[in-house]
């Protein structure tokens, strides 16, 4: 608790800036899914013919992840794209669908008599929409604002994963650095933010219900979205816009990664704008690709068989020549590897690996039959990952392997939730937790060089940026890198103060 | 006297129905008081809803004031005719004085004028507006949403009331006394008015003439004296119903 509350108040100014950003995400894509789905409503009820599909397609976005569509979403033009706007668009999506039934729900009940008396008064389709029909279902319409915020709130939080901001950013940078203050960092306020807005506007659809103070509860309410929205079109303008947007996958070695690219370019004294922490390979990739990231930096086995799909060579150098051919036919730079490589560890918890004598991953094929094994999903989906892993070695574990976030595998590999896993050679938890790594004797695992990769454009237009990359060539050994991620996965600095001390002790 | 409403052989049904009326005429003078009285399902609200245009015949020529309903513009005809259902139908989330300036304000009254007239109304109903003016449907009396309900349709002193068993579903002696102040406000106003009902004795207090519908065809229509003293079996079984209870009839 003290831990928390430390954290917070150290960084206030931070959490105050993603607690904006969070309402920002959550009043807009309520605003705008309230603006499509009353009419949206109103015109399933005039017209069932076009409000069945209607319906349809608001229930179908409802069903969709909300991680698969912020992928979806990511490589489309003018909605997608890393950042608050696929966010928007999505988290959009999610909240129609509580507007619109709510909206016919409240059109249907209402009493037949009325609508009568206000159509033998004389009043034109529309005077009847807007004087009794719009009225009258009003507080039908606010539970289903208050159902689509909260639902909104709870939703925005992954937003960050694809770099949209919010305080979902604390969530998964705590998830990627095994810290539970860091989590509750961002779940506490999220959580809080999401009973407020409950409250909020429950309030108001009381107030309408009674008809008691309607008025100054409408006034009261439209004047905060107002003051709120206020706020935060001003603080949520970007960086300036001929800033290199550095971008970063979502544990800690990439986000120090970004913090040394980015630490590098700002050296050479280009303007950066750091984009990290955006989720996996896949995400990365396609935000270059689309233009959203200027560089970030990728693993050669990584590129060769997951974004190109071809056989990792085994020699290294041969690698990198091959990913680069394949990036300088898409109009993408390949640099020169920074020096470590960081390959797959397959991990068992030390004690284990006494006690069952696991030297090497093809021991791990005597007990594999009774052990659980723990992937990420990526791992478990690549063909240089799980599939071809369990033929090389000829492994068959009892049960099949638990799929989780990479985040989680080590803790679960050390409260003994799963019994092997596959991690990353240099990460600090090896030590930490006391696991050890098993000999890839077999050499089944590809080598993966960490290497910036830029937009070539990007590249042409400003030389500083190969300047400040040839800089970090061949500079970063795997101890380095294993130090690093010690400092800010164990000993809870920062990435970016320990990016800035490495360069300069560099 | 001038002929306000007249129908001539009109028909109507819903489409693929059986016809509601067929072959129906009817003449309505200015300043009368025309009830219309028949079994539930007869057709009293369709001819209702035929005058101020919320239905158009299927054969037939309806007219109000000269002009086939045909010829008249829908909200028009609909603001020119006051309407008053036995549900009422107050809006509830307006106060009464709202609901009353309703048509006035769909007019474009300026607000003086709207809430004079408002006034004006209310106490004409019996509903000082000092106490009533600012309270919601909600809080009043099934009697008194009734009186706003008459007040409403007047708003804009429209030369015709149609009314659809407005006093059905309120208690006897409520029943009672607003069927004397509607005489009294009928007489102060000369409205033309055409009330429907199940309720002959509604019907022999308040017409001038009385209409008796049967499946959809008018088999009588006359002053109350004559239709009382009318011999067709279809008049006698709505007379019946008014016959007074016997005292070996009432339980011990």
């Amino acid at each position: 608790m003290t831990a928390l509350l430390e954290f917070w108040s150290a960084h206030a100014a931070e959490l105050w800036s993603l607690v904006e950003r969070h309402l920002f995400l959550v009043i807009v894509s309520t605003g705008v899914a309230v603006l499509l789905g009353v009419p949206a409503g109103v015109l399933a009820v005039r017209r069932p013919r076009f409000g069945r599909p209607l319906l349809a397609l608001a229930n179908t976005a409802q069903t969709i992840p909300s991680l698969a569509l912020f992928g979806f979403l990511l490589p489309l033009p003018f909605v997608g794209g890393v950042g608050p706007r696929t966010a928007l668009v999505a988290l959009t999506l999610y909240a129609l669908l509580p507007v619109i039934r709510t909206t016919v729900a409240g059109l249907k009940s209402l009493d037949r008599a009325v609508l009568e008396a206000g159509v033998a008064m004389g009043m034109t389709p529309r005077q009847l929409l807007w004087m009794v029909e719009l009225p009258l279902a009003l507080p039908s319409i606010v539970a289903g604002i208050r159902v689509a915020a909260v639902i909104g709130v709870g939703t925005a939080t992954i937003a960050a994963a694809i770099g949209a901001g919010g305080l979902g950013e604390y969530i998964f940078r705590g998830l990627s650095m095994v810290d539970s203050t860091m989590i509750l960092a961002g779940a506490i306020p999220a959580a809080a933010l999401a009973l407020l807005v409950d409250g909020l506007l429950a309030g108001l659809e009381r107030a309408l219900k009674t008809g008691r103070g309607l008025r100054p509860a409408a006034l009261a309410a439209a004047a905060i979205v107002v003051a709120l929205i206020a706020v935060l079109a001003m603080s949520a303008r970007s960086g300036p816009e001929t800033a290199i947007r550095v971008g970063s996958k979502n544990f800690t070695e990439q986000i120090l990664l970004g913090e040394l690219l980015a630490l590098a370019l700002e050296s050479e004294g280009l303007p950066v704008a750091r984009k990290l922490n955006l989720g996996g390979t896949f995400i990365c990739d396609r935000a270059l690709r689309a233009g959203d990231i200027d560089v970030y930096v990728e693993y050669t086995g990584t590129a060769v068989s997951a974004i190109f799909h071809e056989t990792v060579p085994r020699d290294p150098a041969v690698a990198v020549r091959l990913a680069r051919e394949r990036y300088a036919a898409q109009g993408l730079t390949l640099f020169e590897p920074l020096g470590f490589n960081n390959s797959f560890a397959i991990l068992v918890r030390a004690d284990d690996a006494r006690r069952f004598a696991l030297r090497s991953i093809d021991d791990l094929a005597r007990v594999a039959p009774g052990w659980r094994a723990g992937f990420g999903y990526e791992f478990l989906q690549r063909a240089d990952g799980y599939p071809g892993l369990v033929q090389a070695y000829g492994l068959h574990f009892g049960r099949p392997p638990a799929a989780m976030d990479v985040s989680l595998i080590y803790k679960a590999l050390a409260d003994r939730r799963v019994d092997v896993i596959a991690g990353d050679a240099t990460s600090a938890l090896i030590d930490a937790l006391d696991l050890k790594a098993l000999e890839d004797t077999r050499r089944y695992f590809p080598p993966y060089d960490a290497v910036p990769v830029a937009r070539t454009a990007v590249v042409l237009e400003r030389p500083g940026l190969r300047r400040a990359l040839q800089r970090l060539a061949g500079r970063i050994s795997a101890a380095d890198m294993r130090a690093m991620n010690r400092a800010v996965d164990i000993d809870r600095e920062d990435a970016r103060v320990v990016a800035r001390r490495y360069l300069a002790g560099d | 006297m001038a002929t306000v409403v007249s129908f001539n052989a009109v028909s109507f049904g819903y489409r693929g129905g059986a016809p509601i009326l067929s072959d129906f005429n009817l003449e309505v003078v200015a300043g009368e008081v025309l009830v219309l009285v028949g079994r539930s399902g007869a057709g009293k609200s369709t001819i209702l809803k035929l005058v101020n245009r919320l239905l158009l015949p299927s054969a037939g020529v309806v007219t109000v004031e000269g002009r086939d309903t045909c010829e008249w513009d829908g909200i028009r005809l609909r603001r020119h005719i006051g309407y008053v259902l036995q549900e009422v139908g107050l809006f509830p989330h307006m106060t009464v004085a709202a609901n009353v300036g309703l048509v006035p304000k769909l007019e474009r009254w300026p607000v003086d004028r709207r809430r004079e007239r408002t006034h004006q109304l209310l106490d004409l109903v019996g509903l000082p507006a000092s106490r009533y003016a600012t309270r919601r449907p909600e809080e009043l009396s099934g009697g008194e949403r009734q009186r706003v309900g008459v007040a409403r349709a007047l708003a804009i002193d429209p030369p015709m009331l149609l009314m659809d068993e407005p006093f059905g579903a309120l208690d006897p002696l409520t029943r009672h006394e607003l069927r004397v102040e509607f005489t009294r406000i009928q007489q102060a106003l000369g409205t033309t008015v055409i009330l429907v009902t199940h309720d002959m004795a509604e019907a022999l207090t308040l017409a001038h003439r009385i209409g008796v519908l049967d499946d959809g065809a008018l088999i009588v229509c006359d002053t109350p004296r004559r239709v009382r003293a009318s011999q067709d079996p279809r008049v006698r079984r709505l007379l019946d119903t008014l016959v007074t209870i016997p005292d070996e009839a009432v339980a011990p």
